[in-house]
């Protein structure tokens, strides 16, 4: 007996009527009403990244005057503008940058920044303003929100084996899957198994037990179609031998695959440079650049790359001036970087950051991160933004 | 009689880490009156978390080379981790579980992190010997810790540069919450706090130079505020007590708050000038605390999840770093809250990935990794099956947990019966899949660790 029809037939058997349902929409959909389906990627780059040091600000002397020993040499830098180019490290995204998949926005930020990594990483996970506690994600509010496509768990991964803040809403969450074959594997526990064919109604309830029990379900139902549906595709392109490669590749080859998923989000830690930041952030970012490079042109070849949108944040960026250890400490505005094949503004967005006028040390934010944010859902994940943000922000153009 | 023993398991699911089999027996004769003061007589005993024999020296940090650098952090994290265990054991085995599992409420209520394990330990042992006493106290205690004046910041509000950060969550998170204070109000009681700080001993110190002794209008008040006024002030307020007592439902009895109990409980906090013991002793002897609706139906923190289980199978780890990875993979590591105001709870616990977590931890701790299967196999189910049971020796090597199946099997009485059994492991009242359950396995050990692998057991 085929895994479906074994599904199908116990599940009618015991009375369990939503594991049809949830099967159907996998069945009914063809490769067909795949094209033009959008996909969002978001990278977090954990432990607040450096920004000087990666879009360098190298025509602004400032620069060079608060950043004696760790500052990157004009040779190396691969320049952008006549102000702003990468880190050598990012050498790989040369190419991305000059065929107009790549833009950054300087200078993002919030009003009354924290410095705590875990705080402001929960700001700009939930969405928040800073004094503000909130207990949900803000991609966790968007599958909540009124869009049409966001009733399963899968529509939402995070490539990882636990599941952030930024994808839990009350009602809906994400599903964190490191590996589709294992989560998999997991499932198909045949105790498992019984659970989620043997309930009763009761189970289904809306209280507790019940979204226990609904949770369960969606888990196996999810499991199933994300395993069935990527292992379809065979990847090819060549990616780097690092971990985040690894989950950039997974994502590609669930794009590529057809998975009806809207929102993908991967990070990548070790960006807390305190002391020798050159040679640690020098290592993080070019497994960044590395990686992100081969995951645009692997969707590029896959005809993907204008359906998916790439962005790339981290908590906090650094203060201006250097430490006395080669390091930077925990500072406030950063730049966030996009990718795609249909950026409506390419390269830099906006003026670089302002060195001269400082608050305390720390670059002032031009940008709310949360326009950022307000541009993705308007205008690629069409939803209105104030659905998921709690309060209306006007976005940019870079899309 | 029979309903007297679910009111006996509910109490104990809730006021402590859940029923044993070998405290069911002792307390089911009880009555619920009998029952909560034998929780109370239990919880006396303050023994303080004493792990972290004394405050790393920053000495070695400050001279600084990347040798000596890396040393003390790992010093601190090896601490940090041997709070973390020393405090699930204590969970797990101690006899005060009401002062535990209030001493976890308070944990979550005055959330707070610091890289110094030291500190942290002192305001767990604030917590934990104030856990049934008086919230007056305790509030006090809390907010001349160096943990928290450290954590929010206090440490850095001195006159003329005033920080208001404590004072902020002192009344948004840890009093009389939001919209019951103004902008102004958080301003003015900063600047009574201007100068609490902590000395290099982890002492709590006034520090009088950095004091604002200017007047302050506060709430209504005016006078030449210090931080001791502005407390006393924020507790002569009802809607303290309404808050904690808000809380402290949610926490015990529903997620969903109900005013008219509510309202009776802060009456009785407030009119027994913030005693904790007798507002505890009014929720566990109320008829609505026993209701259908509010038994079976509260979704267990990760670390009651844990300690719950360490409890019923006297469990015991070689490797205490598996605790940890469990606290980890379900998203509660003790002394990290999200932030400042803890662990949301709830439904929040529960996402795709921490379910599985959950259903699978147990089988993995009990029994290498195997829940024992009596259903129907499926033929397709059958390399699984191989596959697991070859795993199970590596599991339970991976794992080194020791089980106490003796002293478990022993203290199930002779004449339980498979239900019984069932209704004791599981909160909620048993659904038709857990009879299918019960139905279909005669072993008692098989039926146990499935009995732990249901959604019904993520329930208290």
């Amino acid at each position: 007996m085929k895994r479906r029809d074994f599904l199908r037939s116990s599940a009618l058997a015991s009375g369990a009527f939503l594991i049809p349902s949830f099967l159907k929409p996998l069945e009914a959909m063809a490769m067909g009403d795949m094209s033009g389906y959008k996909n969002m990627v978001i990278i977090q780059l954990s432990g607040g990244n450096d920004g000087l040091n990666t879009i360098v600000p190298y025509g602004n002397d400032i620069y060079y005057q608060k950043r004696k020993t760790i500052a990157m040499q004009q040779p190396d830098i691969i320049k952008l503008t006549d102000m702003q180019g990468l880190n050598p490290n990012l050498s790989a995204l040369k190419e991305i940058y000059d065929q107009g998949w790549m833009g950054v926005i300087n200078s993002v930020g919030y009003p009354n920044p924290d410095r705590s990594h875990f705080r402001s990483m929960d700001i700009w996970q939930t969405g928040s303003d800073a004094n503000q506690f909130l207990t949900t994600g803000w991609i966790g509010r968007y599958l909540d929100s009124t869009c049409s496509t966001c009733k399963d768990p899968y529509t939402a991964i995070e490539v990882d084996d636990t599941l952030s803040l930024a994808m839990k809403g009350t009602k809906m969450k994400g599903i964190a899957v490191e590996n589709p074959a294992k989560l998999y594997q997991a499932t198909r526990d045949p105790f498992f198994k019984q659970l989620v064919h043997q309930h009763d109604s009761a189970n289904l309830n809306e209280d507790n037990l019940g979204y226990l029990y609904k949770t369960m379900i969606e888990t196996y139902s999810s499991a199933d179609y994300i395993q069935q549906t990527s292992k379809t595709y065979n990847t090819t392109a060549p990616y780097p031998q690092t971990a985040f490669a690894n989950q950039l590749k997974s994502v590609a080859k669930f794009i590529n695959s057809g998975l009806k998923t809207r929102v993908y989000y991967v990070s990548l830690s070790g960006f807390d440079t305190h002391t020798g930041q050159q040679n640690q952030q020098g290592r993080q970012l070019k497994i960044y650049g590395d990686a992100v490079a081969a995951f645009v042109k692997d969707l590029k070849q896959a005809n993907k790359l204008d359906d998916t949108l790439v962005m790339t944040f981290s908590e906090f960026g650094r203060r201006v001036e250097q430490n006395a250890s080669n390091g930077t400490d925990h500072g406030t505005a950063n730049n966030v970087m996009i990718f795609g094949g249909n950026l409506k503004k390419q390269g830099i967005y906006n003026n670089a950051p302002n060195l001269a006028k400082l608050d305390n040390g720390d670059l002032k934010y031009e940008i709310d991160f949360r326009d950022v944010y307000a541009t993705l859902l308007d205008k690629w994940l069409n939803v209105n933004n104030s659905q998921v943000l709690n309060k209306n922000f006007a976005g940019l153009n870079f899309i | 009689m029979v309903s007297n023993i679910k009111h006996i398991r509910h109490l104990y699911a809730r006021a402590s880490f859940g029923i044993r089999f070998e405290e069911l027996k002792q307390a089911e004769n009880l009555s619920v009156k009998e029952a909560v003061a034998g929780l109370f007589k239990a919880s006396e005993d303050i023994s303080p978390a004493n792990i972290i024999a004394g405050n790393i020296s920053y000495k070695n940090f400050l001279l600084a080379n990347e040798g000596t650098k890396k040393m003390f952090l790992q010093e601190q994290r090896q601490q940090e981790k041997a709070l973390n265990i020393d405090w699930v054991n204590k969970m797990s085995t101690s006899d005060a579980q009401l002062r535990e599992k209030m001493t976890l409420f308070w944990h979550n209520h005055f959330a707070c992190r610091t890289p110094n394990a030291w500190y942290a330990q002192q305001l767990n042992n604030i917590q934990r010997s104030n856990a049934i006493g008086n919230f007056k106290t305790l509030l006090m205690g809390v907010s001349k810790a160096p943990a928290m004046l450290q954590f929010l910041n206090n440490q850095q509000n001195q006159k003329n540069h005033p920080n208001e950060n404590f004072a902020r969550e002192l009344m948004e998170l840890f009093t009389i919450g939001r919209g019951n204070y103004t902008e102004q109000d958080v301003k003015e009681s900063a600047r009574a706090f201007t100068g609490w700080g902590f000395n290099k001993e982890g002492s709590f110190v006034a520090r009088p130079a950095l004091h604002d002794t200017g007047q302050k209008t506060f709430l209504g008040n005016t006078g030449n505020f210090g931080g001791e006024d502005i407390i006393n002030i924020l507790l002569t307020k009802k809607e303290t007590a309404r808050f904690i007592c808000t809380k402290l439902y949610k926490y015990f009895v529903n997620e969903v708050p109900d005013a008219l109990h509510i309202n009776a409980m802060a009456d009785v906090f407030y009119s027994n000038n913030y005693e904790i013991k007798p507002l505890l002793e009014f929720v566990f002897t109320a008829d609505w605390f026993y209701a259908d609706k509010n038994t079976g139906n509260l979704i267990k923190a990760p670390v009651e999840f844990i300690v719950g289980l360490n409890r019923q199978f006297y469990i015991t780890y070689q490797n205490p770093d598996v605790v940890l990875q469990f606290e980890r993979a379900l998203g509660q590591v003790l002394f990290y809250p999200p932030n400042v105001a803890g662990w949301p709870g709830g439904k929040n616990w529960i996402d795709s990935s921490s379910l599985m977590y959950r259903i699978k931890i147990p089988s993995t701790v009990l029994n290498g990794g195997v829940i024992e299967f009596s259903g129907k196999v499926d033929p397709e189910d059958e390399a699984f099956i191989a596959t697991t049971r070859n795993q199970k020796q590596a599991v339970t090597t991976k794992v080194q947990a020791e089980v106490d199946w003796d002293r478990f099997f022993k203290s199930i009485p002779k004449s339980a019966s498979k239900t019984t059994i069932a209704q004791t492991i599981l909160a909620p009242a048993l659904t038709s899949s857990v009879t299918e359950i019960i139905n279909k396995t005669n072993d008692t050990k098989a039926l146990v660790i499935e009995l732990v692998s249901t959604p019904e057991y993520q329930l208290c």
